[in-house]
């Protein structure tokens, strides 16, 4: 396959894509309103291309790519479901695009009204109380979370807290939050049974605790039974609980958050409730919270009044704004529309379905590779590659390897408390079948292991580029284009 | 109802039979029974596809909007052309419903559109590096605050108080948390500049930066040059928050002397969406590469010698370095920057400088017009045609004759969305009025608004005088 | 793994090189090794005043990222600058390639630190 040109090097002088109209105001001579010194020297070099150049570079482009619409995708922790079209018509209505955010309340009630509705159907779902929709991401919803946490415990004047505990499962975003927030982090390990150690968190939480840091089931796909012990445990020492969602499409409407004691939790609108993952984002993180916490939550809040809603600013309590303007709106709303579509019955089902086809692969593939924890999974599993790296293939060579199969890898090297960690969450929106090629698949790759080893160290095969140079990359970045580079 | 799930019961049941269960809920034995739901979730649904298009569409069509509405409110948020191109290449699958692009063999499409973005955002600002995008144009502020503090090693910044007041907020509160404190210095009353001499009186050793938004929330150029000056003289750096769409024609960051520059790109191809998902750009001076938060693409070749792109610097990141990355954040805003990437393209060199200059001569024509009615006055003398004392870009601010809400409610009977009241955010600016025109707004529009706006204030004017005299 | 005779050698995988009253402080082959190719290094600044266990700079490969620490006490008197341009001449010549000189005011070497033969046994246990 020929390598697609930058756009830069496609442009050619003079060339443009689109025409403005003629400028119909009187114009003023650029000097009498901007003085010279303060205009640019030379134009921003951008490209120049027609229209049609513009088009086939981008969709040469979109086909180098591969996404959840290209194939089976089972990347743990990420919860790539599919995403259904009926959602993206239902955000893209001008009623919800053309909308400016600082408009009157009265004249975007509709707007108001999804993101009330969705938040209650949030609280419902995760028994929370409350939630705010400005995160715009998970990693920024837990920082969320731990700033209400920070400020509860500011609130009570008990201003010792400054450590957070973490298992070491955890999702780097954890402890990168809690740091940012200036915690020193406290890491715990788990025990055989892939839970919290509950003797280590007895030695770590005390007085000086703000909270735990969980998700349930965790990175492992493992429910930790030991939950509501947890619970009692950090809430007995005046520590709060922390939800990371990531993981929630595993239990809804089978089990809750709240329920489970926990206070703080957030939500990725683009794992759980179906919204694309835009090849990194825009994702949705809201973050919700008990009733006690619920003065804590970042204002504007959004409250309902004889069927009218409005933004209501007076949050003394408030932890503030994390965000400009209210979230990623339409994000949410193919959240919300995601769930109306499919109500508590099929919200159950998503996560029964979703449970059943981890555990019928990992079934079927626990012969084949070791399996760290020999219990009934969730959503996720995780698997070990440390047989195949004993004879030199690695977890990296299988994942390579596997993109010559048309089937995106699932997570490599995480946890990090499992060796050649391979995490795979099939999802729920999977057939039978997808599920069967993929089993037939590793079992070849580990086959080719034991037969021939290079086949899987010189993976991948079939792709655009092959094994890219990523030392080079990191050691001598090169982060923009420039005329001088081009050959 | 539609669930998504390929498999029906008959075929989920042999799967169990398959795997050795009876039934769905000997999956879930391990949950501790009290824990489990004995009835169904308190939410509404399920609906049909038809049925949901009808509710959701009820939903939407009562909102006002810039469709059936002239916008002339800006504010951070703006009503610029979208070419259609760009929703058409934005909306393919394979670039919405890709993850991450961890596997590059499989994600060079992202990869090189980022690169292109990251290439576009350095030309744009002047500066040398940018990453793949965070999550708005405030967050971004916050970031390059903690960048700032990290590299001089210093725990205060200044900030003009002629920046955006939610972006003002969010720096608050990562302040508060995050442990750096934060000074305001304020703007000229009377030109509605940042002070120099303000910010010169806060030049002290605690200081890691001075920030600036130019053009400002009220529209207005700032001295940034100056304000860099005075920043590099006390060892601490200049951040500046800027418009993408002004760099089309104005002096760049990098020009002025920033370290860091930050801004909102929703302006460059996105909706206005109700408030986002938007994009936080970031750009940097080389020797700040390794301290930007957030993924960055990088160039390199494949094992055949093939240029390739691939995700770089990842050590930085939180998958690696856990508590001690440059940031938390791990999802960013990906599409919205292929967006912005796809934007840049199809206007283009000229296209961009074309709409910049709409931009600045159809707001300066309405800011003439709306003051020659009499009826409203500038806030900060020293705009317009004739003085060159205080230049404004897009958008600017003036008093009106009447409270600015009855002003709006006006407006909107006519089918216009007014400016922005700023005595919300600024209490000595009464009856200010904050007014944006993109290049979307034709003549004909801005002559309307112009006599509606006129119309709405005189009357109110009239009756109340009519209301003394009697 | 390779073992250099006459250094000293931390539980990290530092090594130490008393010349007068200098320590010259660099990274292990074993550490190196399990590192991977350095991309990076951010070296520490001039001057700075470090105890024995302090971070002295952290060392980044492509998957991960890794805090060295100054087995000695001191100010900070010399860096080496190749590094800046070269990281990877800490994957070819570890023991070559020292990080920084810190000067000890005389003082010995701390007693935790082992000579080459405890050390080896040490990478032994650990591996």
């Amino acid at each position: 396959m020929k390598e697609e040109k930058l756009i830069f090097e496609i442009s050619r002088t003079g060339r443009r894509a689109i025409n403005l109209p003629v400028c119909e105001v009187p114009e003023i001579p650029m000097v009498d309103i901007i003085p010279p010194d303060l205009l640019r020297a030379k134009p921003a070099e951008l490209p120049e291309v027609a229209e049609v150049d513009a088009v086939r570079h981008f969709t040469r482009l979109s086909t180098m790519n591969f996404g959840v619409d290209s194939g089976f995708y089972p990347l743990g922790s990420c919860t790539m479901k599919y995403n259904p079209k009926v959602n993206e018509d239902m955000s893209k209505l001008p009623g919800f695009t053309k909308v400016h955010p600082y408009q009157n309340d009265e004249t975007v009630q509709g707007c108001l009204e999804l993101l009330y509705r969705t938040g209650a159907m949030l609280s419902e779902i995760t028994g929370m109380e409350s939630m705010t929709f400005q995160p715009a991401a998970g990693a920024h919803g837990e920082m969320t979370g731990l700033m209400i946490m920070k400020a509860w415990h500011r609130h009570n004047i008990d201003n010792k807290r400054h450590r957070i505990i973490v298992p070491d499962s955890a999702h780097g975003t954890n402890p990168a939050s809690a740091a940012m927030l200036g915690f020193e982090i406290i890491k715990i390990k788990s025990d055989e049974h892939g839970g919290v150690d509950i003797n280590e968190l007895r030695n770590a939480m005390n007085d000086e605790v703000a909270g735990l840091m969980l998700t349930n089931p965790n990175t492992l796909g493992l429910f930790d039974g030991n939950i509501c012990l947890i619970s009692d445990i950090v809430h007995d020492s005046g520590g709060l609980l922390y939800y990371d969602g990531a993981n929630l499409n595993a239990v809804m409407g089978i089990t809750r958050p709240g329920d489970m004691g926990f206070d703080i939790i957030h939500l990725n609108l683009h794992k759980t409730f179906s919204s694309p993952h835009g090849g990194g984002g825009p994702g949705s993180g809201p973050v919700g919270v008990t009733g006690r916490l619920a003065p804590f939550l970042p204002a504007p809040v959004i409250v309902e009044k004889e069927g009218r809603y409005f933004l209501d600013h007076d949050r003394p309590l408030s932890i503030g704004r994390v965000k400009s303007f209210y979230g990623n709106f339409s994000v949410i709303v193919r959240a919300y529309a995601y769930m109306t579509s499919l109500g508590a019955e099929g919200l159950r089902r998503v996560s029964e379905s979703a449970v059943l086809n981890a555990n019928y692969l990992m079934a079927k593939l626990a012969g084949i590779f070791e399996l760290p924890y020999k219990r009934t999974c969730m959503h996720e599993f995780v698997l070990s590659a440390q047989k195949q790296k004993d004879i030199g293939v690695s977890a990296l060579d299988i994942a390579k390897r596997l993109l010559d199969f048309g089937i995106h890898p699932p997570t490599i090297y995480f946890p990090l408390n499992v060796s050649e960690a391979m995490m795979i969450e099939p999802t729920e929106t999977e057939s039978r079948e997808t599920l069967d090629e993929f089993i037939r698949v590793m079992t070849l790759i580990a086959a080719e292991a034991v037969s021939e080893p290079n086949l899987l160290h010189d993976a991948p095969h079939d792709t655009p580029v092959r094994r890219l140079d990523e030392v080079s990359a990191a050691r001598s970045p090169i982060l923009r284009w420039s005329p001088e580079r081009t050959p | 109802m539609a669930d998504y799930i390929p498999n029906t019961r008959l075929q989920q049941q042999e799967m169990l039979d398959a795997i050795g269960f009876k039934s769905v809920d000997e999956l879930f034995a391990d949950l501790p029974g009290d824990l489990v739901l004995k009835q169904l979730l308190n939410i509404p649904g399920p609906l049909s596809e038809m049925e949901l298009e009808r509710h959701m569409r009820l939903m939407a069509a009562g909102n006002t909007n810039t469709e059936n509405h002239v916008c002339f409110l800006g504010a951070g948020a703006y009503d610029h052309y979208i070419p259609s191109a760009v929703g058409q290449i934005v909306g393919r699958e394979e670039f919405y419903t890709a993850y991450t692009p961890y596997q590059p063999e499989i994600s060079q499409g992202t990869l090189q559109a980022i690169f292109e973005y990251q290439t576009m955002i350095c030309e744009l600002t002047g500066l040398d590096c940018s990453n793949a995008s965070l999550y708005d144009g405030a967050t971004a502020l916050a970031e390059a605050a903690i960048m700032a503090c990290r590299s001089t090693g210093r725990s205060r910044v200044v900030i003009s108080r002629a920046v955006h007041p939610e972006y003002r907020s969010v720096l608050n509160t990562y302040a508060d948390f995050a442990g750096f404190r934060i000074s305001e210095m304020g703007y000229d009353t009377i030109s509605g500049r940042t002070g120099l001499n303000a910010a010169q009186t806060m030049a002290a050793q605690d200081v890691a930066a001075f920030i600036v938004q130019s053009p400002s929330f009220f529209g207005v150029i700032e001295q940034v040059g100056e304000l860099a000056e005075i920043a590099h003289k006390n060892g601490s750096m200049l951040i500046m928050s800027c418009d993408p769409i002004s760099l089309g024609i104005l002096k760049t960051p990098g020009e002025s002397g920033a370290d860091i520059a930050v801004g909102e790109g929703q302006s460059l191809g996105s909706n206005l969406a109700f408030g986002g998902p938007y994009l936080g750009f970031i750009a940097v001076k080389k020797e700040l590469m390794r301290k930007m938060p957030g993924r960055i693409v990088g160039q390199t070749a494949d094992i055949s010698g093939k240029r390739a792109f691939v995700l770089t610097l990842q050590a930085r990141e939180q998958h690696i370095r856990r508590e001690k990355a440059t940031s938390n954040i791990c999802s960013n805003q990906s599409l919205i920057a292929l967006t912005a990437a796809v934007y840049l393209t199809i206007l283009g060199k000229q296209g961009l400088q074309e709409t910049a200059e709409s931009c600045l001569q159809k707001s300066h024509y309405a800011y003439t017009e709306l003051v020659k009615t009499g009826l409203f006055k500038p806030c900060f003398i020293g705009y317009g045609a004739s003085d060159l004392q205080v230049p404004f870009f897009k958008e600017f601010s003036v008093k009106s004759a009447i409270p600015v809400d009855k002003l709006n409610k006006q407006l909107l009977q006519s089918g216009f969305i007014g400016g922005l009241g700023l005595q919300q955010y600024f209490p000595e600016l009464e009856n200010a009025w904050l007014i944006a025109v993109t290049e979307k707004r034709s003549r004909s529009e801005i002559d309307r608004f112009v006599a509606e706006a006129a119309k709405a204030a005189g009357s109110f004017v009239s009756a109340e005088s009519a209301g003394r005299a009697l | 793994m390779d073992i250099k005779k006459g250094l000293r050698y931390s539980k990290d995988h530092e090594w130490v090189d008393l010349q007068g009253s200098i320590a010259y402080v660099g990274i292990t082959d074993y550490a190196q090794h399990s590192l991977g190719s350095i991309v990076f290094v951010e070296l520490p600044q001039m001057g700075k005043v470090l105890s024995a266990g302090d971070v002295l700079t952290v060392v980044e490969s492509v998957k991960a990222a890794s805090d060295v620490y100054t087995p000695v006490s001191g100010r900070i008197a010399e860096i080496n600058q190749d590094l800046e341009q070269s990281p990877q001449n800490l994957n070819d010549e570890p023991y070559k390639s020292w990080i920084a000189g810190i000067e000890t005011n005389g003082s010995l070497l701390p007693d935790n630190l082992m000579d080459e033969d405890d050390y080896e046994a040490y990478c032994k246990q650990e591996a």
